[in-house]
């Protein structure tokens, strides 16, 4: 009977140790995670503020400035141009 | 003396007492059952909520608004968080210095600051949407009764070249003009909750329950085409200083889809800085300002004449001496002509021709067709302030009116519907809705108004009318066939015409297969040059031939490669 008992003892007390184990590893996970996601949204501003910075920087106005000042384009006249007809 | 020997133990208690202490044990262990049942049973809920609220937190879960792209997915407008300085004026006592440094990384005036703080309420708004660097500088000051709170702002990358089509949203994040305010329902994003479970440090540890998931805003697609928009603007404002005009307005359409490529207004302002607005500003003209349309109208005059069999492109009507007197009016043409075709009529925009064929209509088939086409009722695009012009009952008209309405006196459009008008004639003769966002495929077929016939003879009346012998050769572009109409109204001032002028074109390209309708208006022009033909056709010619190139359509009109090695200037005009 005691036999019975302190066997019995030994696996509540296993039981309820693993449980606080897991409920500690379960919430560490969880923060884990919870770090990600922030992350995650961190990169997603961020990701926007790139796509800002990009529009900003391939604003039309911008691109025609250095493209007449710095590179000295400049749209072709009607004479230059040279409409190419695909072969059928 | 032994215990057991005591004599007081021999003494006989009264079996009273015994009982007195078993009651009074009973009793304290019955008090004790009901406080547990009381605390257990009755107030169990306030408890378990009470002892949660310590170290279960609700934490608001924050939404962005949608972005607005432009068709080929450039951004147009981006929301980015950024922070707001508040304090708790009892608790922000600030010395000195320190005001004066936080003055200085807000860029504002120290006594501004002051008397904010100073104010009686429990909250104040210091500063609204700093940059994050700037509010990583305030909390690092780790000032007393300074808090920051996350919010967003909204960025416009391109700026004043389509300030009017989006419009802007206010500080607390909800559309107040344009898109953003015609799409707030899809664009705003709704802010969610949940309850968590947070430990000592503050780091979540559990999720409860999430109460509302957060709904992040739908992001926009808008037909505009960044390129046609900025080719739009910039020709549009080099126009109105070249001939020192008041205001302008641009509005590019696909022919094929109704989509709105394009709609330019000026002057125009900054979406990113809105400290100095001014009504005209802010006005979208393309949608809220009528103008008479002038001899842009006399097409639809014309096409309703083919329409009704009454005439033929090539039936002569005298215009001669020039002047035409309906009751106690006259009307008069710029340049006296002789004997015209109907083609020649809206090739010459003769007043007195348009005049003699409008008529022969009755009010209620003019009426009719200019309802048709869209006049007087707004387009219901979903913009803020859209008007739908002035086009009163026929049952009123007298017959001066009448003919001054066939050429565009009388009668008040905006641009938007000038331009969609137009699209009767690029599309064979069906009228289809116009709309803002980047559509799939194109409409079904619209409401027909004139038969393809109709639109086929009309549209080689107004390719006359950009060639050599029109009123507006300016409007022509190399490679393409460009077809189109001028219009040069006087301005309604108290009811009576002033020596003020609107300058408009209108015309679609190219004229084998059209795709794009462009609409040109520029406001009091007052640098000697006011016609239609001098002022608007070359801005139309420029952001046609851009926007044309732009979309990668076909030129239609012969480019002969013998010409590439020529010098410009002796390419001929007529290409």
């Amino acid at each position: 009977m005691l036999r019975v008992n302190l066997l019995l003892i030994a696996i509540v007390l296993a039981s309820a140790l693993g449980t606080v184990a897991s409920q500690h590893t379960a919430r560490k996970l969880f923060t884990e995670m919870e770090r990600e996601q922030e992350r995650m949204r961190q990169l997603e501003v961020e990701w926007g503020q790139l796509q800002l910075e990009q529009s900003t920087w391939a604003s039309h106005a911008r691109i025609e400035k250095v493209a007449r000042e710095r590179l000295h384009m400049k749209p072709p006249a009607p004479g230059q141009i040279l409409a190419v007809e695909r072969p059928q | 003396m032994k215990f057991t020997s005591s004599p007081l133990l021999s003494q006989l208690l009264p079996a009273w007492r015994a009982r007195f202490v078993a009651a009074l044990i009973l009793l304290a262990f019955g008090t004790l059952a009901a406080r547990s049942v009381y605390l257990q049973v009755v107030r169990n809920d306030f408890l378990q909520q009470k002892g949660e609220s310590r170290y279960a937190r609700v934490i608001e879960l924050s939404a962005t608004r949608g972005r607005i792209a432009d068709r080929s997915g450039d951004m147009l407008a981006v929301s980015t968080p950024v922070k707001s300085v508040w304090a708790i004026p009892e608790d922000a006592r600030l010395s000195p210095a320190q005001a004066r440094t936080l003055a200085a990384l807000l860029e504002m005036d120290v006594r501004e600051l002051n008397r904010r703080l100073a104010a009686e309420k429990d909250f104040v708004f210091i500063k609204r949407q700093i940059p994050p660097d700037v509010a990583e500088k305030v909390a690092a000051l780790a000032l007393p009764g300074i808090h920051q709170q996350r919010e967003y702002r909204r960025y416009y990358p391109a700026g004043e070249v389509t300030a009017h089509m989006l419009g802007f949203t206010g500080v607390d994040d909800r559309g107040q003009e344009g898109i953003e305010l015609a799409f707030d329902d899809q664009l705003a994003g709704r802010p969610g909750s949940r309850r968590v479970i947070k430990d000592r440090l503050g780091r979540i540890v559990e999720d409860v329950e999430s109460i509302k998931p957060p709904q992040d805003g739908k992001d926009i697609t808008l037909a505009l085409d960044a390129k046609v928009q900025y080719l739009a603007f910039t020709h549009l404002k080099q126009a109105l200083a070249v001939h020192k005009a008041k205001a302008g307005g641009v509005v590019v359409l696909d022919a094929r889809t109704g989509e709105v490529l394009g709609l330019a207004n000026l002057p125009a302002y900054n979406p990113n800085n809105r400290l100095k607005l001014t009504g005209a500003q802010l006005r979208n003209r393309a949608l809220t300002d009528v103008f008479e349309p002038g001899s842009t109208m006399k097409p639809f005059t014309a096409a309703l004449a083919l329409e009704k069999g009454r005439f033929r492109s090539d039936s002569l009507i005298q215009t001669a001496p020039g002047r035409l007197t309906i009751g106690n009016a006259t009307i008069h043409d710029a340049h006296p002509h002789g004997p015209l075709t109907v083609a020649q009529v809206i090739q010459k925009s003769s007043n007195v021709g348009t005049a003699k064929i409008a008529g022969t209509f009755a009010a209620e088939e003019m009426w009719r067709m200019f309802d048709d086409i869209g006049f007087g009722q707004p387009l219901r695009l979903g913009f803020p302030g859209e008007v739908g012009g002035r086009l009163r009952p026929f049952k009123t008209w007298r017959p001066i009116e009448q003919a001054t309405m066939s050429y565009g006196h009388g009668i008040s459009v905006t641009l938007m519907q000038l331009a969609r008008a137009y699209l009767a004639f690029a599309r064979d003769g069906d009228l289809i809705p116009l709309s803002l966002t980047r559509q799939e495929s194109a409409p079904l077929a619209g409401k027909s108004i004139f038969s393809a016939q109709t639109a086929r003879q009309v549209r080689a009346m107004l390719e006359l009318a950009v060639l050599p012998g029109g009123t507006a050769p300016k409007a022509q572009i190399a490679g393409y066939r460009v077809a189109g109409k001028t219009g040069t109204a006087h301005k309604l001032e108290g009811g009576s015409y002033a020596d003020r002028y609107v300058a408009v074109f209108v015309g679609f390209a190219p004229v084998s297969d059209p795709r794009l309708v462009v609409a040109v208006m520029i406001d009091e022009p007052s640098a000697g040059q006011y016609y239609g033909g001098e002022v608007a056709a070359p801005v139309f010619a420029q952001v046609m031939a851009g926007s044309l190139r732009t979309l990668g359509v076909a030129p239609d009109a012969p480019l002969k490669p013998v010409q590439v090695a020529r010098d410009v200037a002796a390419v001929p005009e007529s290409l």
